[in-house]
């Protein structure tokens, strides 16, 4: 009884939280509200967990949270940045000296 | 109905008001840096009183190490990514929303409101 209520509160949550991503104006409103709709994910796993009475799943929601993690941290990076960096595809010059407002 | 039982339903209780509270925060306040305020409530708290809830009715088993292994995670990523989040805002040039002298305000695109 008390978890389908926390169950339902989740689902709302995650209403609200999505109606902002497809909402926002800036493209960073979109990304917090991801966020937040991921979180309340892992938090809805959980809490299915505990209705099915089996912990198994809740190895699920901590995939989930990591996957969430670094999901969030690569899109942002690639916003800041332009890219998400590559190793050695660039070989750095010899004797290059790095110029103003490089 | 045992005290336990009592206890996790007042902890999920508050986790579900402190989980909509932070929702409708996001969605009405009025630019992006106030919004990350409201989200911010949602990712620590809430899910610290969730997963107290959740522990107490799992009670002494593997289950509650799992669930204190997440709450421990979340703890740590959700701050390093709502920091890299207000950072890459920063330099991406998102303005915060003022105030101005005369009692209006200035949005994110620099109109007077």
């Amino acid at each position: 009884m008390i978890l389908t209520s926390a169950a339902l509160a989740i689902l709302v949550t995650m209403t609200l939280a999505i109606t902002r991503a497809l909402l926002g104006p800036t493209i960073y409103d979109r990304i917090l509200a991801v966020n937040m709709f991921g979180t309340k994910t892992v938090l809805l796993i959980a809490v299915i967990a505990a209705i099915a009475g089996r912990g198994d799943y809740l190895d699920i929601a901590l995939v989930y949270a990591m996957i969430n993690f670094i999901a969030i941290i690569a899109v942002m990076k690639y916003f800041e940045y332009g890219s998400l960096g590559s190793a050695g595809d660039e070989p750095p010059v010899v004797g290059h000296k790095p110029q103003e407002g490089e | 109905m045992d005290i336990l039982q009592i206890l996790s339903a007042i902890l999920l209780a508050l986790g579900a008001i402190l989980g909509v509270v932070g929702a409708i925060g996001i969605l009405r306040f009025p630019d992006f840096y106030t919004r990350m305020h409201a989200a911010g409530i949602t990712d620590t708290l809430c899910t610290g009183f969730f997963i107290g809830g959740l522990m107490l009715q799992f009670g002494m088993t593997l289950a509650s190490v799992k669930l204190l292994l997440i709450f421990m995670f979340m703890l740590f990523t959700c701050p390093t990514a709502t920091h890299a989040l207000a950072k890459a805002a920063r330099h991406g040039g998102l303005r915060p929303w003022v105030k101005t002298d005369n009692g209006g305000a200035v949005d994110q695109e620099g109109r007077v409101t």
